[in-house]
């Protein structure tokens, strides 16, 4: 197959976005059209004049990436090229806060493309502030933990929900720590015409501080302990979901592989603090009966 | 001498001027049309929204976005994807959409847009001036300013012609003054089917999102390269002051209808005094010049078409054996006092060898009418500048002192 993807790019080692960007493309194809919104993925494979894309790729700003898409959607109908695949990859940043209208007004409006979330949880490309998908209490450079503080006050943003509530025919959570699961949920999302949400987790190494390594455990860790749930909804159902059964790990396995949830473990107070982060995870394998 | 304007009137139909653009914009044949609906612009939306629900364009989709950020974005796509693009919007949708217009012209995209000028808020205005389009003048959009109905109508064809050329592939913008034009009934002659499909070719861009060849749109340029980038942007600027006055004679070749290249001129020949303005405010000032030269007054016009580029060499050329310059903006840039057209004209001129002096007024602002009495003093003030030399430099024309 094809190398769609290809090696050269800046991004570090075990960067989640580079693997995320892989498996989007060996789902998706070759006869695709990839839409970037500003940040580490954009700025990583595209130092002009260099390019790691094999595919035709865009990039335009950083809140715009599925207004954008919608209107490369709209060029393929009208000028008779239907076949092609137009997928937006856009980090949780670009799509859960400064993209949310645009995001909001394609898929309302049911354009054919898939979104494919790239989620690792804060605002990496500027040096890991907080977005809507930082989870409860991790510590960012905009939330940070201190004397008075555990880190980011909010649970992350339900954006797979927000999705399906706008219609969406197919919308799917994923993570790059299960590639054949995220190859099989964007090829399967690129199948099904109208507009489709992958949502993928996707740890990044020094954003959230762990071994280069390790992002693939991590992120098998956060689904393992039910904080990061693999289900796929169509038509606003819950069709699908990844059983972990009796494997399930509690959070603070989790959290104290990660720096930025290190401070729950030495501030006072910390034990309460991770009990809620593990109801966050209970009421997921309660909810999803995973 | 410009060429004779030849209006065909047996072709003529009285429409409204939104009306006249929605059918040029039809009549231009485009792939994408992606606009929000903002007071003066909604009427060409709404008669575009028409023609796509009576299936009057073919091979178009029009998408009904649900802000102007996404507007001119969903055009970025469609645009690089090869399409031909129209938007339409206005003072805060056209400001919305700031961060895209440079999006748009760094990437050489040629899109086209009208802009029905419309005040800025606060305080919030609907009514006419041109402040929206002249605060976007740096964006790099080819901006073009129409005098009426079908001078808007025509020029939308010309904007594509001149923004689609290989040497340009630079973004349009076709201005007409909010209700002033886009809300009056006027008799036009409607863009022909069958002469525009003569005058403007298929879009057919080198360089497109094609999986057969696979190109980056858009990449990430570090100090090595950016300079180069904009530096070329320039080079397409500087090319198109020829372009647009070609694209008007080619126009003209064809339809028989001429406004103005870059410029245009009336009654500048001996002219003493020369009024420099752009829009439909160039109407007042025509009627006005015929009343002064009957009474002797040595007054003209020079109507500014194209403010991007801004025609320095075109101007000067008209200008340089006149006494006195007035310049009238709809427009200020606050802090300056000085209007757009004011400030750039006098740029122009400093390191010529022209010295001929130069007022500006601020008038019309936030749809204020502009009457005549109110041109003729300043043309008062014109022939005391030419006496007795420059008292005020810039002021705004039509002050109530009252209300201060």
């Amino acid at each position: 197959m094809k190398n769609l993807f290809d090696s050269g790019h800046r991004g570090c080692a075990g960067c989640c976005d580079a693997m995320a960007a892989k498996f989007t493309l060996m789902g998706a194809g070759e006869d695709s059209i990839v839409i970037n919104p500003t940040g580490c993925l954009e700025v990583m494979t595209t130092p002009f004049p260099e390019t790691s894309w094999n595919v035709p790729w865009i990039h335009s700003l950083f809140e715009n990436a599925a207004a954008v898409g919608a209107g490369v959607e709209a060029a393929l109908k009208s000028l008779g090229k239907e076949n092609t695949k137009v997928v937006v990859m856009g980090g949780d940043g670009a799509t859960l806060d400064i993209g949310m209208r645009s995001i909001s007004g394609t898929f309302e409006r049911g354009h054919d493309l898939t979104y494919v979330c790239i989620d690792n949880e804060a605002y990496m490309n500027t040096g890991v502030q907080r977005s809507g998908a930082t989870p409860y209490n991790a510590s960012t450079t905009t939330s940070p933990s201190g004397k008075v503080s555990f880190g980011n006050p909010r649970p992350k943003k339900n954006m797979p929900a927000i999705m399906a509530a706008h219609g969406a025919p197919y919308v799917a959570t994923t993570s790059i720590g299960f590639p054949k699961d995220m190859i099989k949920k964007v090829a399967k999302a690129t199948e099904i015409e109208g507009p489709t949400y992958v949502h993928a987790h996707a740890p990044c190494t020094t954003g959230w501080g762990f071994d280069t390594s390790k992002t693939v455990e991590v992120a098998k860790m956060a689904v393992q302990t039910g904080l990061w749930p693999l289900y796929e909804m169509e038509d606003g159902e819950v069709t699908k979901v990844r059983k972990i059964g009796k494997n399930v790990k509690p959070v603070e396995d989790y959290l104290k592989m990660q720096r930025r949830f290190k401070h729950l473990f030495t501030m006072e107070g910390g034990e309460e603090e991770i009990a809620k982060i593990q109801a966050i995870a209970d009421k997921n394998i309660e909810d999803f009966g995973l | 001498m410009a060429p004779e304007n030849k209006l065909d009137k047996s072709k003529m139909v009285v429409v409204e001027g939104s009306y006249a653009v929605a059918h040029a914009v039809k009549t231009c044949r485009p792939n994408v049309i992606s606009a929000y609906p903002i007071t003066p612009q909604t009427h060409i939306v709404e008669d575009l929204s028409q023609f796509m629900a009576d299936g009057e364009i073919p091979n178009c989709e029009y998408i009904n976005v649900e802000s102007e950020f996404s507007a001119l974005s969903a055009l970025v796509g469609s645009s690089a994807a090869g399409a031909r693009c129209y938007s339409a919007t206005t003072s805060q949708g056209l400001e919305l959409m700031h961060e895209v217009l440079f999006n748009v012209s760094g990437m050489r995209l040629p899109v086209v847009m009208t802009i029905v000028n419309r005040a800025v808020s606060a305080p919030i205005s609907i009514w006419n001036d041109q402040q929206d389009s002249i605060s976007q003048r740096d964006t790099g959009w080819i901006q073009l300013y129409a005098e009426n109905i079908q001078e808007i109508s025509d020029m939308t064809a010309q904007a594509y012609k001149i923004s689609e050329d290989k040497d340009i592939l630079m973004p349009a913008m076709t201005c007409m003054d909010g209700f002033i034009l886009s809300h009056v009934y006027e008799p036009v002659v409607l863009l022909e089917q069958d002469l525009t499909d003569e005058f403007l070719p298929a879009y057919e861009p080198e360089r497109i999102l094609d999986p057969k060849n696979p190109l980056s749109f858009g990449a990430f340029a570090d100090p090595n390269y950016y300079a180069e980038f904009r530096y070329l942007q320039e080079q397409a600027m500087q090319k198109a002051l020829k372009k647009i006055e070609d694209v008007a004679n080619e126009f003209y070749d064809i339809y028989g209808r001429y406004y103005g290249g870059l410029i245009d001129e009336y009654r500048t020949d001996d002219a003493d005094i020369i009024i420099m303005a752009m829009g439909s405010i160039v109407g007042t000032i025509k009627d006005l010049i015929d009343k002064l030269r009957d009474r002797n007054v040595k007054v003209g016009l020079l109507k500014v078409r194209a403010f991007r580029p801004f025609p320095a060499e075109a101007i000067k050329e008209v200008i340089k054996d006149s006494k006195v310059i007035v310049t009238l903006d709809k427009n200020i840039s606050l802090g300056l006092n000085e209007g757009a057209l004011c400030t750039e004209t006098k740029s122009v001129l400093y390191n010529s060898d022209i010295r001929v002096p130069v007022i500006g007024y601020m008038i019309g602002h936030g749809g204020r009418d502009i009457k005549v009495d109110t041109i003729e003093k300043i043309v008062d003030d014109a022939e005391e500048v030419i006496k007795t030399g420059i008292r005020i430099e810039s002021q705004f024309a039509d002050l109530k002192e009252e209300l201060l």
